[in-house]
């Protein structure tokens, strides 16, 4: 067969054996779903559910999520796991500011989504008082399934947003 | 102290000299545990002595606290009570003392120099409580934040009343 004879139909059809196309941002957010960086910001049981969590048996890294760091320059997902108080809420604020873009957060445990049975004079009542939450996991503590299932839903949040916008979708009052 | 306290306390601390039994005002023996109430007046005396004196040797403070007897089921006819927790090493036995402080005047000497653990369970009483303690180095809140108004233990604080930090530690220039 020459050279000539190669029709336009059938190059691509040799193309799409080699390679596909997609969006820049579906490529960007691909990569950055399956590769998230956890600092885990833990002052109660909830933290103890994460390390069983993080351990070979639910094993987190089956999800790209297991490189756990604690500085909060190296990572971009701050899971707040347990209680925090009033007292502590300009030290999350800060780790939450010293993370760089782009940046998402989970609230692991009612606790720190809503104060939890804490209605009293000391605790937070929900760390989005402070900062931006993207998925609240409730339970408590949830269990490490529960755990993994907020981890698959900011992964599909991560999916469904852009990447330009990120800053922006991270603006709120305070 | 009345006749049946002065038999008990023969029984459970003998040799007990007289300047420090004229400062009980009454014994109390519940499940093996002693109970003194002491003269508001004298209590730095009666534990230095306990701590100092070669055949008593309570040498360790376990715990210090108040209390609020306000609304308890036991009504008393002052409203707060300071409790000390002494341990004596060489008796190997404990011992709680209380002094009841009047609600017009909540104040009491400071053990802060016989005990370096007393320095922070006192602030503890005066944070939580408004315990005044008479001596004190730096008798300032210890748990509260420092925006923090009235004293969150006491029983006529709402128990549901919360309070935001205002003047947070800045967090830009990060």
């Amino acid at each position: 067969m020459s050279e000539h004879s190669l029709t336009v139909s059938s190059a691509e059809a040799d193309l799409n054996n080699v390679a596909f196309t997609t969006r820049l941002e579906d490529f960007v957010n691909w990569g950055r779903k399956n590769s998230l960086w956890p600092l885990p910001f833990g002052t109660a049981c909830c933290a103890i559910e994460y390390m069983a969590t993080v351990g070979s048996h639910y094993d987190i890294s089956r999800f790209g999520a297991e490189v756990v760091r604690f500085s909060p320059r190296q990572a971009d997902c701050l899971l707040v796991l347990g209680t925090v108080v009033e007292k502590m809420g300009p030290i999350l604020k800060q780790i939450y500011d010293q993370m760089l873009e782009p940046k998402w957060v989970i609230a692991v445990g009612v606790c720190a989504s809503s104060g939890g049975f804490y209605r009293a004079y000391h605790v937070m009542q929900g760390i989005d008082n402070i900062i931006p939450v993207d998925v609240y996991v409730p339970g408590c503590p949830p269990t490490p399934e529960g755990i993994i299932y907020g981890m698959l839903k900011l992964q599909e949040k991560i999916t469904k947003g852009g990447i330009v916008r990120a800053r922006d979708r991270h603006k709120i009052a305070r | 102290m009345q006749e049946t306290d002065i038999k008990l306390l023969a029984n459970i601390l003998p040799n007990l000299p007289e300047n420090i039994q004229s400062e009980i005002l009454s014994v109390e023996e519940f499940r093996g545990e002693t109970t003194l109430s002491i003269r508001k007046e004298s209590i730095r005396r009666v534990v230095e002595f306990l701590k100092n004196d070669p055949s008593f040797r309570f040498d360790v403070m376990m715990d210090l606290f108040a209390m609020d007897y306000m609304k308890h089921v036991t009504p008393q006819t002052e409203r707060f009570a300071v409790v000390y927790y002494l341990v004596s090493l060489l008796q190997t036995r404990r011992l709680r003392l209380k002094v009841f402080l009047s609600e017009e005047d909540p104040s009491v000497d400071s053990i802060h120099d016989l005990y370096k653990a007393a320095n922070w369970f006192e602030r503890e009483a005066f944070d939580l409580y408004g315990i005044k303690f008479n001596g004190h180095p730096n008798l300032t809140r210890i748990l509260c934040h420092s925006d923090f108004e009235g004293h969150p233990l006491r029983k006529d604080y709402p128990s549901d009343k919360y309070q935001r930090l205002k003047n947070a530690m800045p967090s830009e220039g990060l």
